[in-house]
Parts: structure tokens; C-alpha cells; sequence
């Protein structure tokens, strides 16, 4: 007859359970993509009326500041040839703070800029009048790729976000980040904007080149 | 001095017996937060890095649309198209979708409706105007071009 054996208590080891859970854990890390609505806001021109002919808006050439870029990914960058955008934002900034002839409201707004940005006030005749009057044009094909069209769009908008800070005394990072929720950032953003405003004008791209 | 006499000190290793807990507690936070994908993309999507990007506060407001390749190109061909929820549209039918989503909305926040545009690198401005001419006519104008953020060194 057999002799029944005298059973030990097992107990299951919970020592590999934290392996598990970190190999759960890390799993989850890597998979996870925190949904982020992030990018870069664009608000398009109202939509035209066909009864009514578009505004003639007489506007001095040296007021805009022309950026064409062709189907080939060439830039014209105010009729002067550019193989890659780098260095844009720096030309858009002199641009916009030119203030080659100042009226008297331009005037006020130039004495209300701290020293570093009144430094770049070139005052170059060929260049934008001043803040108020300055456009930033771009004009693409469609041909144009997305991606340098977007990187041009980009380099134009860091160049007033780095004015609008710098004017109340941050970086550009820290102004973007502004969210106008409460008092203190709302009169920050507004003091960043004030007289100042983001002229960035995207023209219907021509028909020639692409689909 | 046996008031001074200095007691036997315990093992000063620290008990790991709460580790799984910890562990446990962050991989509650990952499973609850992991998003494994809301919709099937029939589109390819790479989308462009910027560095100018601005975040948007109001969740709601926001309706996608995505711009690319199709991943099926024996179905849908190899141009780009758009995908509204789950189905690839034409151009014309973009005013009807915008209307659409933007009746999901209440009603004091319909003229905030935001089109957040996931666009392929590789698309050309061409069909990305012709959506945009399409959201000027839908009268839909806030949008944002969704990037993901660049290291500038």
C-alpha cells in the first residue's frame, strides 16, 4: 500500500511578479503615443465673394516680402535665389522692424521697443516702412512639397514670435507657450502683439508644375 | 555609560516589497493614457516636423483630416487623398463633412471649429490648396497644420 506522502504547503513565489509588471509596464511605455494636438495655426482668408471684386489694395512693393518657392523646391526670396530656407527667420526679422519711413504712430511703437530690437532697425529705403504696413508673402506651386512649404511657414512665424517675446522679455518658446487662460499672460500676449500685428499672407499657388 | 550604550542597529536595506506596487501604479497610468489608434489610416502619414508649434486648449473644437498616399494603392490609387473619419473623400464633399462636424458642436463654439490637418510629407500644395479652398468655402478657417516638434540645436 502506498504510503501517503506528507504534502509541504506551496506557496506560489510573487517574487517575478514585478517582472512581469515591468514587462508589462515597458511594453506600455514604448506603444503608448500620448494623442498631441500640437502643429502650427494658420487661419485662411474669408472666402471671395464672386460679385464683388477683390479689394485693390495698393500696397508698396518694399512693404512685402516676397518668398516664392517653385515646384522644384527652389526659393526666390525677394527676387534673389536661395537653394534652402536657412536663415530666413533673420531676413524676415530685419524686415519687419525696418522701419525705413515711420509715421508717427510707428514712431512711438519704435521709442516702446527695448534697445536689442531697436538695433535692428536698419532703416534701409528698399525695406518695409514699418511694422504695421510689413507682409510676409508666400507663394508656392503645385509642385511645391509640403514639407518646405511648411518649413518656410514656420520659419516666418518664429520670426514674430521671436519679436513678440523678446518684447515682453522671453524667449520665443516661453510666448508661444502663452496661453491667454489668465490675466498676466493674456496682458503679456497682448503687449507682445500690440501694433505689431502677423501679417503672413499665403497666395493661391500658380497652376504650373504638379498636379 | 550603559545609558549610552548603542543598540543593535537593524539591516538598513531598503524593503523592495512595494516595488510591484510602484510598478503596478505606472503601468495603471500607461494602459489608461495609451491611445493604440482611434482610426484606421488608409492614408500613409509622416508627418513634417516645425518648430513653431502652438498647442490648442479646446479639445472639442478640433475635427482631423487626414492628406497622403493611400497605404491600398490597388484600391484608391497612388495619389493623395483625404480621409474624414473613417472614409477617403474627394475635394467637394469636404463642405458637407465640415457641416457636419461642426453640428456636433454647441452652438456658441461653431464659428471656433478647427480642421487640424495630419499631412504626409511628401504630398505637393497642390490637392493640400485645393482642400483649403474647399474649408474657405465651408467657411471652417482656423487650421492647423499638425507637426510634431524639431530638437534645434
Amino acid at each position: 500500500m502506498a504510503r501517503k506522502k506528507t504534502r509541504t504547503t506551496t506557496e506560489v513565489n510573487a517574487g517575478s511578479m514585478a517582472d512581469i509588471a515591468f514587462l508589462l509596464l515597458i511594453f506600455f511605455l514604448v506603444t503608448t503615443t500620448i494623442a498631441s494636438d500640437k502643429g502650427i495655426l494658420n487661419i485662411l482668408p474669408p472666402k471671395l465673394d464672386p460679385n464683388v471684386p477683390p479689394p485693390d489694395i495698393q500696397k508698396n512693393e518694399r512693404n512685402i516680402f516676397n518668398i516664392l518657392i517653385n515646384a522644384n523646391d527652389d526659393l526666390l526670396v525677394e527676387g534673389e535665389y536661395r537653394r534652402t530656407p536657412e536663415a530666413l527667420d533673420q531676413d524676415i526679422k530685419d524686415f519687419i522692424l525696418n522701419f525705413g519711413a515711420p509715421d508717427e504712430e510707428a514712431t512711438a511703437l519704435f521709442n516702446s521697443l527695448p534697445a536689442s530690437l531697436q538695433a535692428k532697425a536698419l532703416r534701409r529705403p528698399e525695406s518695409s516702412d514699418h511694422p504695421g504696413e510689413a507682409v510676409v508673402s508666400i507663394k508656392t506651386n503645385r509642385g511645391t512639397s509640403y514639407e518646405l512649404y511648411l518649413e518656410v511657414f514656420d520659419l516666418a512665424k518664429k520670426a514674430y514670435f521671436e519679436i513678440y517675446g523678446e518684447r515682453v522679455g522671453l524667449t520665443a518658446d516661453e510666448y508661444r507657450a502663452l496661453t491667454g487662460d489668465d490675466e498676466a499672460s493674456k496682458l503679456l500676449q497682448d503687449r507682445g502683439k500690440e501694433g505689431i500685428p502677423m501679417a503672413i499672407s499665403i497666395a493661391e499657388p500658380d497652376k504650373i508644375g504638379g498636379n | 555609560m550603559s545609558k549610552f550604550k548603542k543598540k543593535p542597529k537593524a539591516d538598513p536595506g531598503v524593503s523592495t516589497a512595494s516595488l510591484p506596487d510602484i510598478v503596478f501604479m505606472l503601468l495603471f497610468f500607461f494602459m489608461v493614457t495609451t491611445v493604440l489608434r482611434e482610426q484606421d489610416l488608409l492614408v500613409e502619414q509622416k508627418i513634417p516636423q516645425a518648430t513653431q508649434l502652438q498647442k490648442l486648449q479646446n479639445k472639442t473644437l478640433i475635427s482631423y483630416l487626414y492628406i497622403g498616399k493611400p497605404k491600398n494603392t490597388g484600391l484608391y490609387g497612388s495619389e493623395p487623398r483625404v480621409q474624414a473619419n473613417d472614409v477617403l473623400i474627394s475635394a467637394p464633399e469636404i463642405v458637407q463633412w465640415v457641416n457636419q462636424e461642426r453640428d456636433m458642436l454647441p452652438e456658441a463654439d461653431r464659428g471656433l471649429i478647427t480642421i487640424s490637418m495630419k499631412i504626409d510629407k511628401d504630398v505637393k500644395m497642390g490637392p493640400i490648396s485645393d482642400v483649403q479652398t474647399e474649408l474657405r468655402n465651408a467657411d471652417a478657417r482656423r487650421v492647423l497644420y499638425a507637426s510634431t516638434g524639431r530638437v534645434v540645436n
